[in-house]
Formats: structure tokens, C-alpha cells, sequence
């Protein structure tokens, strides 16, 4: 394929995606469902490509997801609600007094200053996060596959623990979780739809950056082969503490996105499930493929919410109620289909290639051709 | 002739075996030297003890006349060593692997330990990035375009000049073995070491490819100025190739010399063939 045909094909998908959002911010009643959905897939897809770098690009393989989106989401929040409705979201034991001072100060700022602030408090959340994986990685990373999952794993439930904990209920508001946590802000004037794609368009390039730049390729030298890394002049430990703080950081970003779309946070949705799920994305789209976890955020997202929904509905046919059709007959299926994908596309979706036009244009010709033998994937 | 390499006394023990035994020996500049000896000797070992990625138990290992590896039984080892000149090396020094590498010190390995899944011109082009100056965030955002960009030349220049330039898109991996050989070594040049260590750079080789791997550590020794120590078990190949030989037999120095000395010597003929058995 030419390269002027391509630039046309990526510009095109660009202004129909464009084109969608007006169309949904347009009609926002009817398409609810869709706008969520969508959404929550990006938020998704941003940290499935954090974990992707992770323990795709970088062979560690960790499951510390949960713990770092639940310190992004809580400081997200915490900062976010507005004065006004703290008496009614802290109505156990009340909110600690500085706390509520840092946020009277916030609000009797000037106005372009609070316009950025959701912004800024994401950030903070995503900084906070890194601050906390720079310091766990010292010791954690040393290990290795299985060990470092396990000790991630631990670390994400201490966290979730820590935040519900009586201790803390001045501040996170212990078990009762924060809610009234205001939605998206606006970004450069757009209907605050956007802001979800926004930001995570920004993020996932900034990622896709990285692992294309000279660090990104020492990340894959040592997934490759440690031992070789090394002897590469590649510092183990400050690379694999690069790859891990940064990771944190996008997840925990990811994790401020998930507060202001769900409104409403408890430490109960950052459990293990969590982690879980957003695995499940990384590996059904491919370990090592960009473009396959996006991908696979919206697939697994959508057709566990939306497209599967029918099976939990009773169905009559002719009279005849077809059986097994009730609440929760739709995760039966989804996971069906999971095993499907898994034995058919071993290496996830994607592999560890990315998506490219050239690639799809061969999918195409190849399903053209043999329709039987067409598993390949549209690999680039 | 200034010393490059040099090992004092160099004991490596795990538990209760001792891999390396009170190993002494030097390499000097402009030299190729060969470590042979039977099969677990400690030829390897050695190596990874002067590479970094293990700590001698005892010993002490300079770089053109720099100490860079030192260390004395600690800890339980105190208990257990059964080496000699304990005493002699007070100072410890430890350094990664990554930082003996930066040293100039480049290695290839015995079992062909290339990034499989990358293209050559990717397994040439990280060798680079230790000598890269950009932090992440400016190679992130791509403020390092001018360093990126002669990184990728002196890779392909490399590429180049030792032959590999058609094969610079393959998946490394899918090389054959001969190849996969002459890719390692292009990528520990690419670090621009002085010393370049090749551990069994002719295992699995026919002849013909033997004949070639000779001919190339020559010129690539003589192009890049660089000093070889190399473990190798094609009597052909170090016999022509070396200036002086080690021979390393249940981690201890049992013959050194030029090919001849070492053909000729006794010891050297126990070792490898076993005692005869006089009637």
C-alpha cells in the first residue's frame, strides 16, 4: 500500500471518530449507553497499555494495577468534590480540617486556575503513584516473574486495605468510599465528552513514544534476555524502576479518569478483579502490541456490557422460552468466547505486532482467498 | 606491551565447590589469547566473573591497570573457602555487569544469547544506548533526534562492514547459526569495547565456517584495535589464531604458553586425553 493511502485511511478513521463524539454529545439522552461504554473503554485502554509496557514490553510481569488507579482515583476524587458537598459525602466522621482548608483555598482561586484543577489533581494522584512504585520497585523489582507478581499483588491489596481503614475515614472516608465527584471538565473548549479521549489519546501516545525511543528498545532487550541486556551496558534495576514508575504513573492517570466517570468510588472497585480484567485486555489483545491492547479495551469492554447483554433477557421463540437465558448466562458466554480467542489466537489478538494498514489489507486478501484458513489476524 | 586484563589470584567457590580455583593470569594489548581446557573446568565461569555477573570469592581483577573487581570471603564463605591468599585482598569492590560493559569490556556467550525477537539492526542498535546522553523524557519527546539518528548510522555503518546489511530487517532469531554467531560479535563491537571476550565464537561450526570466523576476529581485531580472550575447543582455530594460550583444568592454570609449548606440553596431553596406562 502506498503511503499516501495510508496517511488517508489514518486521517479518515480520525475525523469518523471526530465525527462520532459530535454525534453522541449531540444525542446524549439516546446514546447513553454507548458514550459510557465507550468511555470506559479508553480509561481501560490507557491502563492496559501501561500494563502492557509492563509486562509486554518490559517482561515484568506485574499485577500492582489496581493499588496504583485506586491512589490516582482517591486523590482524583478527594481534590475534585467541591466544598459544598463534603458535609453530605463525609457524613460519618466529617472530613479532616486541613484538608477542607486545602480545598476552600483551592476554590477562592482565580477561575483559569480552577478550570485546570481536575487536571492538576490527576496529576498530583499520577505523581503520588509514581512516588509510590519508585519506592516499592527498590525492593520488588529484584525479583522475578511469578515473585514480582505476587508481591505487586500484595502491595495493590495493602493500599486497598489502607484506604479502608477506619484510620483513614477523615480522608478517604474509610468504607462508606467517596461519591458527588464531579464528571469530566472541559478541555479547549470541547463538550466535556471528549475529555476521556482526550487524555487518554494523549497518554497512549506519549507511552507509544516511549517504547519507540532508544529506551523503549533497551525495555525489550531486557524482556528479551537479561543476562544479554547487561552485558549491553543496560542497567538492569534503573531501567526496569523507569519502565514500573511510569507504568504507575499512566495507570494512576487512568485511575483519576475512572473516578470522574463512575462519579462515585469505594476501595471495593479497586480490588483484585480489577487487576484482573485489565490483564485479561493486555492478553486477549497481544502481550507486546500497542494497538492490540486499545483494541482489545473496547472488544472486551463493549462486549461485556452491550453486546452480550441479550443473553440476560428471557428469550421466546414460538412460545418456547430458550433456557439458560437469564442474569448472568452473559458471562457464561463471554467466557467462552475468551477461551475461543485464546485457542485460536495464541499470542492474543495482535501478537506482538502492531496494527497496520498494509496488515489489514493482507487479512483481507487472505480471507478473500482461503476462508477457512484465515486465523492469522490482521497482523502489520 | 601494556597489560589489558589481568586476574590475581581469582577464586570463585559456590557452597562447596570451587568452580575457579586461585586463577592468575593477564592479556596484553593487541594480543589473542585463548582459555581452553576440558569440559567444566571454569573456562565460562571465569568469564563471568571478569564480566560482573559473579562476585569472585576471592580476588582481584584489574582493567588496563584499574582495579575494577575485588573481594575476600565474607559472610558464611568465611567458613567455607577453601582457596588460597585469603588475606591478600582487603579492599571490595563489586560492579553490575552494565557497568563493566561501559568499561569497554564487551562478551559474547557460549549459548547464543541474542534479543530472538528483534530485528539485527534493533540487537546492533541497543548496544548503542548505553552511550546515549538524552534522558527518558527527551528521548520520549524526541529532543534527542540528532543522537538517535548517528546512533542509527554507526549502526549501519557496522552492519556494513561486517556483512550483515541485507540481513539488517530479519528477526534475529530466524538467522541461521553461523549468522546468529557473527551477530552476537557485531553486537559487542557496537558497545566499542577494547576487550572483547568470545566465549565458544566456534561452537556447532563446520570447518568452512571455522575458516571464516578465523579470517573475521582477525580483521575485526585489527580494524578496532581490540584485545581478544577467547574460550574455544577448535584445537585448529586456537592454535592459529593465538598469540599465547591458558589452560585451565578443575579451575586452576595447568599450562600457559604459545601453540607450540602447549602442544608439546605433558600436562596439557593428561588433561585432554587422559594418563596412559603403561604396561
Amino acid at each position: 500500500m502506498k503511503k499516501s493511502t495510508k496517511y488517508v485511511c489514518s486521517l479518515a478513521v480520525a475525523v469518523i471518530a471526530v465525527a462520532l463524539l459530535f454525534a453522541l454529545d449531540a444525542n446524549k439522552t439516546g446514546a447513553g449507553m454507548l458514550i459510557s461504554i465507550l468511555q470506559k473503554s479508553a480509561i481501560l485502554a490507557v491502563v492496559a497499555v501501561s500494563m502492557n509496557l509492563l509486562n509486554g514490553f518490559t517482561g515484568l510481569f506485574s499485577l500492582g494495577q489496581a493499588g496504583f488507579m485506586s491512589i490516582g482515583a482517591y486523590i482524583t476524587a478527594i481534590l475534585t468534590i467541591p466544598v459544598k458537598n463534603l458535609d453530605g459525602v463525609y457524613y460519618m466522621s466529617g472530613i479532616a480540617p486541613w484538608l477542607r482548608a486545602l480545598k476552600e483555598g483551592m476554590e477562592a482561586s482565580p477561575s483559569w486556575l480552577q478550570a485546570i484543577y481536575p487536571f492538576l489533581a490527576m496529576i498530583v494522584g499520577a505523581l503520588v503513584a509514581a512516588g509510590f512504585a519508585a519506592l516499592i520497585g527498590i525492593p520488588v523489582l529484584r525479583l522475578k516473574s511469578d515473585y514480582l507478581a505476587i508481591a505487586t499483588l500484595g502491595f495493590s491489596e495493602i493500599i486497598r486495605a489502607i484506604f479502608s481503614s477506619p484510620q483513614m475515614d477523615q480522608i478517604t472516608n474509610g468504607s462508606y468510599g467517596l461519591n458527588k465527584v464531579p464528571t469530566f471538565p472541559s478541555v479547549f473548549g470541547l463538550p466535556s465528552l471528549f475529555t476521556p479521549f482526550i487524555v487518554a489519546a494523549v497518554s497512549i501516545a506519549l507511552l507509544v513514544l516511549l517504547i519507540n525511543s532508544t529506551y523503549g528498545r533497551a525495555f525489550k532487550a531486557i524482556r528479551e534476555d537479561e543476562i544479554a541486556a547487561e552485558a549491553m551496558g543496560i542497567n538492569l534495576f534503573r531501567h526496569k524502576e523507569w519502565s514500573f514508575v511510569i507504568s504507575s504513573f499512566f495507570t494512576a492517570i487512568a485511575g483519576g479518569l475512572l473516578a470522574m466517570f463512575m462519579r462515585s468510588i469505594e476501595a471495593k472497585t479497586f480490588s483484585i478483579t480489577l487487576t484482573y480484567d485489565i490483564l485479561l485486555i493486555v492478553v486477549i489483545g497481544g502481550l507486546g502490541s500497542v494497538t492490540g491492547s486499545v483494541l482489545s479495551a473496547f472488544i472486551v469492554t463493549a462486549s461485556k456490557e452491550w453486546w452480550l447483554r441479550f443473553f440476560d433477557q428471557p428469550l421466546i421463540i414460538g412460545g418456547w422460552q430458550v433456557p439458560l437465558f437469564r442474569t448472568g448466562f452473559r458471562m457464561v458466554i463471554f467466557s467462552l468466547l475468551l477461551m475461543i480467542v485464546v485457542l485460536f489466537y495464541r499470542q492474543g489478538l495482535m501478537g506482538n505486532k502492531e496494527f497496520t494498514w498494509d496488515g489489514l489489507a493482507r487479512f483481507f486478501r487472505k480471507l478473500g482467498k482461503k476462508p477457512a484458513q484465515a486465523k492469522g489476524g490482521a497482523e502489520g | 606491551m601494556s597489560e589489558v586484563l589481568r586476574l590475581e589470584n581469582v577464586t570463585m567457590q559456590f557452597g562447596g565447590v570451587v568452580a575457579v580455583n586461585d586463577l592468575s593470569l593477564h592479556v596484553n594489548q593487541g594480543e589473542i589469547v585463548a582459555l581452553i581446557g576440558p569440559n567444566g573446568a571454569g573456562k565460562t565461569t571465569a568469564f563471568n566473573v571478569i564480566t560482573g555477573v559473579y562476585t569472585p570469592t576471592n580476588g582481584a581483577i584489574y582493567f588496563n591497570g584499574d582495579l575494577i573487581v575485588s573481594n575476600h570471603p565474607q559472610g558464611n564463605m568465611k567458613k567455607l573457602y577453601q582457596g588460597e591468599n585469603r588475606d591478600k585482598f582487603p579492599t571490595v569492590k563489586v560492579q553490575t555487569p552494565d557497568a563493566i560493559t561501559r568499561l569497554g569490556v564487551a562478551r559474547t556467550f557460549q549459548n547464543i544469547r541474542l534479543f530472538k525477537d528483534l530485528t539485527v539492526f534493533e540487537n546492533v542498535l541497543i548496544a548503542k544506548h548505553m552511550r546515549a546522553k538524552a534522558g527518558i523524557f527527551s528521548a520520549t519527546l524526541r529532543l534527542n533526534a540528532k543522537e538517535e539518528q548517528a546512533m542509527r548510522k554507526e549502526t549501519q555503518n557496522l552492519l556494513e562492514i561486517l556483512g550483515l546489511q541485507d540481513l539488517s530487517q530479519e528477526i534475529s532469531g530466524s538467522l541461521p547459526y553461523g549468522q546468529q554467531r557473527r551477530l552476537e560479535i557485531a553486537r559487542a563491537l557496537a558497545t566499542n569495547p577494547s576487550l572483547l571476550l568470545l566465549d565458544e565464537p566456534a561452537a556447532g561450526m563446520n570447518p568452512q565456517e571455522t575458516d571464516e570466523l578465523t579470517a573475521f576476529i582477525r580483521q575485526i581485531k585489527d580494524d578496532y584495535h581490540l584485545t581478544v580472550f577467547m574460550i574455544e575447543h577448535h584445537m585448529d582455530l586456537v592454535m592459529e589464531i593465538s598469540d599465547r594460550i591458558y589452560v585451565l583444568d578443575f579451575g586452576q592454570t595447568i599450562a600457559e604458553g604459545d601453540p607450540e609449548e602447549i602442544q608439546n606440553n605433558p600436562r596439557v596431553i593428561e588433561a585432554y586425553l587422559g594418563v596412559q596406562e603403561d604396561a
